[in-house]
């Protein structure tokens, strides 16, 4: 065991570098996120109002995803970071790994309406060691200045006959399956208990292999506006907040399409360890308050956890005319075909599904 | 002279070279080489000697005038196509070819058939004495046996031209002396025309029909070796063959042939004149070493002395070598031979010096 | 010149063998000393984090020291009779542990590896397993059916291996069964032995690439004078300067399909507006941005390979009547060879780790064997998978260098 632990000590000694004085200060946590455009709503929304509601600073990280270098610190026992937003899949995985603290939801505040915390967020924000903060999707999209009458439904993604030119996916199985299951007539509410067969898996596969010749893969979120924007890609699928922002930051025509969005959400989770646990729980808790996730959404697409916060969406924070409202996938009407990410389906088929996935692409 | 030329095998004809298009590293050279001559590039380094080699072996274009090869003009053919044999300073044995494949390449790229080969390649190796080395690597060799390689290498394609720069700088002195003969006898024996470079006077004065003087893109002279140190043309020639004692003075008077020269120090010598003309004019005057005479009995009849002091006595094994001071020069040295008469000259001792007014030479300042 | 009566002396009457080994002792030592902060460093941060690292592809205890009690009820099945009551006692008694200790996310996590889909099987069954009653078996079936698959058991078997091949094995697209036997990975699910595959092709069209785009450069910089070949040299360095990312970015820039590249083809006629070359995004992609970040490691040992090379032996060859393609091809070439040899190992090896470049311009047929080892790092968490598959490329590169020397020798590699 000791053995192990020098080698993630050295390990975490390079990763964490940057942050191995930041989180040891009295009154100040370290918060790792996904850096851009959406660590600046965090910053706005959720660190600015703390420190001036309780003088305790925070300092903001960026990292791109996966939770190696979490697992890194936490079996080294050198612990840099105290609090950290993953996707629900890393939440549940870190959690099973041993990484990430128990948190009860209980505990959380209720929402400003009054109702309790776990009748508040919307279903699915919970894990055992995670608390969502935004609700995001997966969805496709395409320049509305390239193609005027442009694709509609999710089946038109999949009809390069009708809809010609090349197609942005994620390098992934996760929300392609889902997507390529509804494009072939499965109903949302079926799509995982298809997906659990294999002539399911099969068929969603199948569905992919039609356009497999036309693919564009793309694995971080800032690529797919930028294949769109150099005309690399027809459509794309991407996350909803990335088009959003080209759209109102940039003044792209980018269209998104909402049928068949794959709803996720993104979740606060404190490292098992960490040197300000204490106060990342503070902090937690302020910024999934109802308020802080309500002023989030007026600088990023992506839709409040809680359902009291809807009430107080405003307007794009530097565009008084943008409704936020309906940019949002939790919009009523962007939620009709919409398909919440089973995490539980995904926990127990990953592995498979990424190797045939992978597979799949080599073959 | 219109016979020399209709001879010439090699012929530089008012040839320059300049790298930089600044500085002119071969100054308007004239020479021509007669089939199975040897002839001598002596010179100080970077005196522009390899520059004409390299032009002749085609690896560098002359800036102006025309070299001709057997009468025709070779500046616009290749090296590859000049037939000429090199033998380089580093030998530039290939390293990864063994001593038989060295040999052999010459014959390779001229086609000859494997048992020819085989056959040029042993006579080669035998010619050289190195008939046993066949499959050894080069860098499995000794200085001397890789310049024997690289001889037999130039020669065994039998060309009519061999160019040697410099081959034999890397060996020393008793193995220099042995190929030095060996090169020569080799040369003679086969009767090819070999234009040699080297900076080494003994060498060029040992092996040479003809040495020609570089100085600063020069010739300065050219002239069989005897006459190259006996006659020296200038005082570079002079200074630079053979060691010669030197003294300044100005011309008094020239007269049937010999000139009187007044030294520096005041003294007056009778010279030969070479290239003093009128009274009036410096000059340097030269004499070899071992043309001067102390011994009181040997010195002939109306010959100028002069005074000189012993400083020093060098027991050198066949001669004797003794520093004088003459005339206000330090360096003055005679060399004498040791036989069972000669005196051995004490330091501290005043004697008188003198030789035949032939063998001083009036030469420019 | 030896003695036959005995050991040659020094002069102090010490036999000068063991002489001169003190001698020569102090002098290493010193050596030694000099190198010993460095190798100290070297191997606190890399030999020893390597090494067992690389034990996790063959060492995983976490089910054994998790699920203690199964495992040692497991130790005698055979893996393919039906499993014992005793097992299913042990079973349970541990998943209560794990419940309460929290660690049954890690046990489920593991088996999972082997059985797709058992995840869900154990978080939930240790949730009630407090609650259940003997016989173990039928109340474990009761919970959920799959218990009474003979496959779920063989996955725990092959889970509670300390040692295993189960990882090697995997890294080669094969499973180990219950029994200890290893047989091939189902069709659809076959994917690293072919990537190893792609990723020897594609380091080794890079090499070449490199060698053919590198070899003229060398040879022009070392027959340049100094001044203007260190000014090459410079250039050639340049990319070094400007980060990996950077540089993998500006190729999506010229050779997407509207870009640079593509925009000159249709300028030139060689491509229509509608009908441009996909150079990205695909193998031909990977191969460019990679030959091109390469490059500098070929040219670096074939330059100093060939500044040694003296342009005598060129002209001597001419001399001798060679024309200029065969005294290059017969003389200069073969004593460049070294630096062939050492640059295109460099570049081989190099190209075998290579990740983010064919992660971003890949495309799908343009990934290599690390993407995968990445994924599996980052992604999966599946590193004892990572690590077995990083000690096949480390073997695989040991073999290379072995190759080497056979072939070339390695103290013929030049490397500057
Ligand atoms: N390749 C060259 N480029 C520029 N200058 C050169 C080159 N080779 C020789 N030189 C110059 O030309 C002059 C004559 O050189 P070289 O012919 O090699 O003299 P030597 O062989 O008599 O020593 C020297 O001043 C040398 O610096
Ligand atoms: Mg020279």
């Amino acid at each position: 065991m000791k053995k192990t632990t020098l080698l993630l000590a050295s390990t975490a000694l390079v990763m964490g570098a940057s942050g191995a004085f930041a989180g040891s200060h009295t009154g100040s946590i370290t918060a790792v996120s996904w850096g851009g455009a959406y660590t600046v709503s965090q910053i706005e929304a959720y660190h600015k109002p703390w420190t001036a509601a309780t003088g305790n600073k925070v300092v903001s990280e960026d990292y791109s995803g996966g939770i190696a270098e979490v697992k890194a610190q936490v079996e080294a026992g050198n612990v840099t970071w105290d609090i950290i937003d993953v996707e629900k899949s890393d939440a549940v995985r870190g959690c099973d790994e041993g990484l990430f603290m128990e948190i009860d939801p209980t505990s959380l505040p209720n929402g400003a309406d009054g109702s309790s915390a776990v009748d508040d967020f919307i279903p699915g924000s919970f894990t055992d060691c995670a608390v969502a903060n935004i609700v995001w999707s997966t969805i496709f999209a395409y320049d509305s200045s390239v193609t005027p009458n442009g694709p509609a439904s999710i089946a038109d993604f999949f009809n390069p006959a009708a809809f010609p030119g090349k197609r942005g996916l994620r390098k992934s199985p996760k929300a392609n399956l889902e997507m390529a299951l509804a494009a072939d007539g499965v109903a949302s509410a079926d799509i995982y208990d298809v997906l659990a067969t294999d002539e399911g898996v099969d068929r969603a596969f199948a569905k992919l292999d039609t356009i497999k010749d036309i693919v564009v893969w793309w694995e971080a979120g800032a690529q797919p506006p930028q294949l769109l924007a150099d005309g690399e890609v027809a459509m794309t699928t991407a996350y909803n907040g990335r088009i959003f922002n080209a759209v109102a930051g940039e003044g792209k025509s980018f269209e998104i399409v909402w049928d068949a969005q794959v709803l996720d959400v993104d979740m606060w989770a404190i490292i098992k360890g960490a040197p300000n646990a204490d106060l990342a729980m503070e902090f937690l808790k302020f910024s999934t308050e109802t308020e802080q996730l309500a002023a989030q959404a007026s600088y990023i697409a992506y839709g409040p956890a809680r359902k009291s916060s809807a009430p107080f969406v405003t307007t794009y924070h530097s565009n008084a005319d943008l409704d936020m409202g309906p940019q949002m996938p939790t919009a009523e009407a962007n939620l009709a075909t919409a398909i919440p990410n089973d995490f539980e389906f995904w926990a127990d088929n990953a592995d498979e599904l990424n190797e045939r996935f992978n597979a799949w692409l080599i073959n | 002279m219109a016979e020399a030329q209709a001879k010439a095998f090699v012929e530089f004809q008012r040839v320059q070279k300049s790298y930089d298009g600044e500085v002119l590293v071969v100054k308007d050279l004239n020479l021509s080489v007669a089939r199975g001559e040897f002839l001598t590039m002596l010179g100080p380094s970077g005196s522009g000697k390899t520059t004409c080699l390299m032009m002749l072996a085609g690896f560098e274009t002359a800036t102006h005038g025309e070299i001709l090869l057997d009468g025709k003009p070779i500046n616009n053919i290749p090296p590859h196509k000049r037939g000429i044999g090199m033998v380089f300073q580093n030998y530039a044995l290939f390293p990864h070819m063994t001593v038989g494949e060295n040999l052999s390449f010459p014959l390779e790229v001229r086609k000859f058939n494997k048992i020819d080969r085989e056959a040029k390649v042993k006579r080669a190796l035998d010619m050289v004495e190195m008939g046993d080395f066949l499959s050894r690597r080069p860098s499995q060799l000794s200085g001397g046996q890789q310049q024997r390689i690289a001889l037999a290498r130039a020669l065994v394609f039998e060309p009519e031209l061999v160019l040697m720069d410099e081959p034999l700088g890397a060996l020393d002195k008793q193995l220099r002396e042995k190929m030095q003969f060996e090169i020569t006898d080799l040369a003679h024996k086969l009767g090819i025309t070999v234009v040699y470079v080297t900076h080494d006077q003994t060498e060029a004065l040992t092996m040479s029909d003809r040495v020609a003087v570089f100085n600063d893109g020069v010739i300065q002279q050219i002239a069989a070796p005897d006459t190259l140190y006996e006659s020296p043309d200038n005082s570079f020639v002079a200074q630079f063959i053979g060691e010669n004692n030197t003294l300044e003075g100005m011309v008094k008077e020239i007269k049937n042939g010999v000139a009187l020269v007044q030294l520096d120090s005041g003294d007056l010598i009778n010279c030969k004149p070479i290239n003093v003309t009128k009274p009036g004019e410096r000059t340097r005057v030269s004499i070899r070493p071992e043309r001067v005479e102390y011994n009181k009995d040997r010195l002939k009849k109306g010959v100028h002395t002069l005074k000189a002091e012993v400083l020093e006595f060098i027991y050198m094994g066949d001669i004797f070598r003794t520093r004088l001071r003459v005339a206000g020069n330090d360096e003055f040295i005679i060399k004498t031979r040791n036989a069972p008469d000669q005196i051995r000259l004490q330091p501290g001792t005043e004697i008188e010096i003198g030789w035949m007014p032939e063998d001083c030479r009036a030469l420019d300042a | 010149m030896t003695d036959a009566t005995g050991p040659l002396l020094a002069v102090d009457g010490t036999p000068l063998k063991r002489k001169l080994a003190q001698s020569l002792f102090r002098s290493r030592a010193r050596a030694f000393g000099l190198a010993l902060p460095l190798l100290a460093f070297i191997i606190v941060v890399f030999v020893y984090p390597i090494l067992d690292f690389l034990g996790r592809s063959v060492y995983d205890a976490r089910f054994a020291t998790l699920m203690p009690m199964t495992t040692e009820a497991m130790a005698d099945w055979d893996g393919t009779s039906q499993p014992t009551e005793a097992m299913a006692d042990a079973l349970v008694l541990d998943l209560v542990v794990s419940k309460k200790e929290k660690t049954i996310g890690k046990v489920a996590t593991r088996v999972n590896r082997e059985l797709s889909g058992t995840r869900s099987l154990f978080t939930k069954t240790a949730r009630s397993a407090a609650k259940f009653e003997s016989p173990f078996m039928a109340a474990l079936i009761e919970k959920d059916k799959d218990w009474a698959d003979l496959e779920t058991w063989q996955a725990m078997k092959t889970a509670s291996r300390v040692f295993t091949p189960a990882y090697v094995a995997a890294a080669l697209d094969r499973k180990m069964l219950a029994d200890g036997s290893i047989v091939q990975q189902s069709e659809e699910r076959r994917i690293h032995v072919k990537l190893f595959w792609r990723t020897m092709e594609i380091s080794f069209l890079v090499t070449v690439f490199c060698l053919i785009l590198g070899y003229p450069i060398a040879y022009l910089m070392a027959s340049l004078p100094m001044r203007t070949s260190n000014l090459l040299l410079i250039l050639v360095l340049l990319p070094f300067w400007t980060s990996l990312l950077v540089r993998t970015t500006a190729w999506i820039a010229m050779l997407q399909a509207q870009g640079v590249m593509n925009d000159l083809f249709v300028v030139f006629g060689l491509a229509t507006e509608d009908d441009r070359f996909s150079l990205i995004y695909n193998k031909t992609g990977t191969l460019i941005a990679m030959t091109h970040i390469l490059l500098p490691f070929m040219i670096l040992p074939l330059f100093s390979v060939m500044k040694t090379i003296s342009p005598t032996y060129v002209r001597a060859a001419k001399s001798m009547g060679a024309t200029d393609w065969t005294s290059f091809w017969r003389v200069y070439f073969p004593q460049s060879v070294p630096g062939i040899g050492a640059g295109a190992l460099l570049c081989f090896i190099l190209a075998l780790g290579y990740y983010i470049t064919p992660a971003l311009v890949g495309g799908q047929d343009g990934q290599m064997i690390s993407n995968i080892i990445d994924f599996h790092m980052r992604k999966s968490l599946n590193w004892n998978l990572a690590a077995a598959m990083g000690l096949i490329m480390l073997v695989f590169v040991l073999f290379l260098f072995w190759l080497y020397d056979r072939i070339v020798g390695i103290d013929n590699m030049k490397l500057g």
